[in-house]
């Protein structure tokens, strides 16, 4: 059966030469093709995971009493919102990379203790996490300051009436806006190719350029693999939506 | 200072509180006792709300002081929890936690401000949840609840922290009339089982039935105030009588 598709597939690119499915009939292009997805799944699913968590960071720390730090995170958000996060992974990777410890694992190679994978959550992460903290911050605005007040008589603190009143409330309302902007952080991993993360983009590029006659099915495996990766993540939001919808409250 | 149930529970020395150049207390004084209901009317703009929110601290005072059972509220190093556990509120407008079920929202606070071991909490609650009339309505959300029923379990939250004092600031304003009925019955009951209990209202039918005094503020200062009888029947300032003609 497996050899049936791998000699269809050999003979589809025999017959049209703009087709080669190359990875399907050879194990190391195929091991390519996994590894780069499975990259580009890790890269997305931490990335995503560290900007929620500097988005809610962000949001309450917007609403500290000292104006430094909501001056910090105003400049945060000010750079990693302005600025093209392709330049960023390469000012992280080549700027600050040149300045972060080595170690030696074998006493021969010096290796820098973060990875080219590191500097790219690093940068994606904190890329998506401005727009976050912007989304997360819409969305604890739009808290009543009686239910805040409320707690606050109750003896909650500050950093209580956030955590359990105002986060849980925003959060419903800042979903829609989160969904858009973890889709496009998503894509925003192929970016990642700049400094020679080996994710799918990076992966299929390798075999295009061994197998030039591969390029058509390997912009086909990167479309499809996309639709699907950001399908799922959409479908995961919208499920947590429903989850997370309260009755009787809204519309 | 050392605080002893023959002192005033509740005592306001000349305060003074004002909104940028705008003053809204201009020197209050009282005194409120253990057990005492009092009801703080006035017509809008007076500075009600503002007075008793500045009982639990919610809103700081300009000058003069206040003190809940010998604690100064107008202090910078006022220990708010401490005060907050003596002194519980009620809003106009409910403020239920709207993600939280009837049930979660009176075991909140006793949970995660006081800590306080689960199944103690729950089964305290479920008994507030019965005295507010409220049985079978835990599990549901406050928008699934009426105003009235809202209002109620937001008395049980506050009461779940077992305060001495209880303040309710218009209370009954944004209720339906045949909904407001429930909840006076709710701190009639309250009243009647010794909790002191300041309440702004414009209920005068229930003030003079519950409270055991009454004052009458307005632009920011007391203009009368008495035990109902006097009050109502034989008010000697003329503003209070205007008001008294207007609203009864």
């Amino acid at each position: 059966m497996l050899d049936a598709v791998q000699e269809f597939f050999r003979q589809l690119a025999t017959d049209y030469p703009t087709w080669n499915f190359v990875f399907f009939y050879e194990d190391r292009q195929w091991d390519k093709v996994v590894s780069g997805l499975w990259m580009t799944i890790k890269l997305s699913v931490i990335c995503v995971v560290f900007s929620v968590v500097i988005g809610i960071v962000g949001a309450a720390m917007q609403r500290a009493r000292s104006r430094f730090i909501r001056g910090i995170v105003q400049a945060y958000i000010q750079f990693f919102r302005n600025t093209p996060p392709f330049v960023q992974l390469l000012f992280f990777y080549f700027a600050l990379g040149a300045f972060t410890p080595t170690y030696s694992p074998d006493g021969w190679l010096e290796v820098p203790i973060i990875s080219n994978v590191g500097w790219a959550i690093i940068s994606l992460s904190f890329f998506a996490g401005a727009f976050n903290v912007e989304i997360f911050r819409a969305g604890v605005e739009a808290v009543p300051q009686s239910t805040q007040e409320a707690s606050e008589a109750l003896g909650f603190t500050r950093l209580q009436t956030f955590a359990y009143v105002v986060l849980p409330l925003a959060l419903r309302v800042s979903i829609p806006s989160l969904n858009n902007n973890l889709v496009n952080l998503v894509k925003t991993t192929t970016q990642a190719f700049v400094i020679a993360v080996p994710e799918l983009l990076y992966q299929s590029i390798t075999i295009w350029n061994d197998f030039p006659s591969a390029q058509n099915p390997m912009m086909l495996v990167l479309f499809v693999s996309y639709l699907a990766l950001v399908g799922i993540l959409v479908l995961g939001m919208n499920k947590w939506e429903r989850v997370m919808r309260i009755p009787g409250y809204g519309a | 200072m050392n605080w002893t149930p023959d002192q005033p529970i509740v005592s306001l020395i000349n305060v003074h509180k004002s909104f940028g150049a705008f003053e809204v207390l201009k020197g209050i004084s009282m005194d409120i006792m253990k057990g005492e209901v009092v009801c703080i009317i006035g017509p809008s703009g007076s500075g009600k709300s503002t007075l008793i929110r500045c009982i639990n601290a919610l809103n700081d005072i300009q000058a003069g002081s206040i003190s809940v059972e010998g604690q100064e509220v107008h202090d910078d190093n006022l220990d708010k929890l401490a005060l907050r556990k003596k002194v519980g509120m009620v809003f106009q407008q409910y403020n239920l936690f709207p993600h939280k079920t009837a049930l979660q929202n009176v075991m909140m606070a006793p949970l995660k401000v006081l800590k306080q071991n689960k199944v103690e909490v729950e089964e305290r609650a479920r008994a507030l949840m019965k005295k507010v009339r409220l049985e079978g309505k835990e599990n549901s959300y406050p928008g699934e609840l009426s105003g009235g029923q809202q209002q109620r379990v937001a008395i049980a939250r506050s009461l779940a922290m077992n305060p001495d004092v209880m303040l309710f600031d218009e209370v009954t304003a944004a209720l339906d009339p045949e909904t407001v009925k429930e909840v006076l019955v709710t701190i009639k009951d309250l009243a009647s089982e010794g909790m002191t209990c300041i309440l702004v209202t414009h209920e005068m039918g229930f003030a003079r039935e519950v409270a055991d005094h009454i004052y009458f503020t307005d632009k920011g200062v007391i203009v009368e105030h008495g035990p109902p009888a006097t009050f109502f029947d034989n008010a000697q300032d003329a503003r209070t009588r205007e008001f008294l003609g207007k609203v009864l």
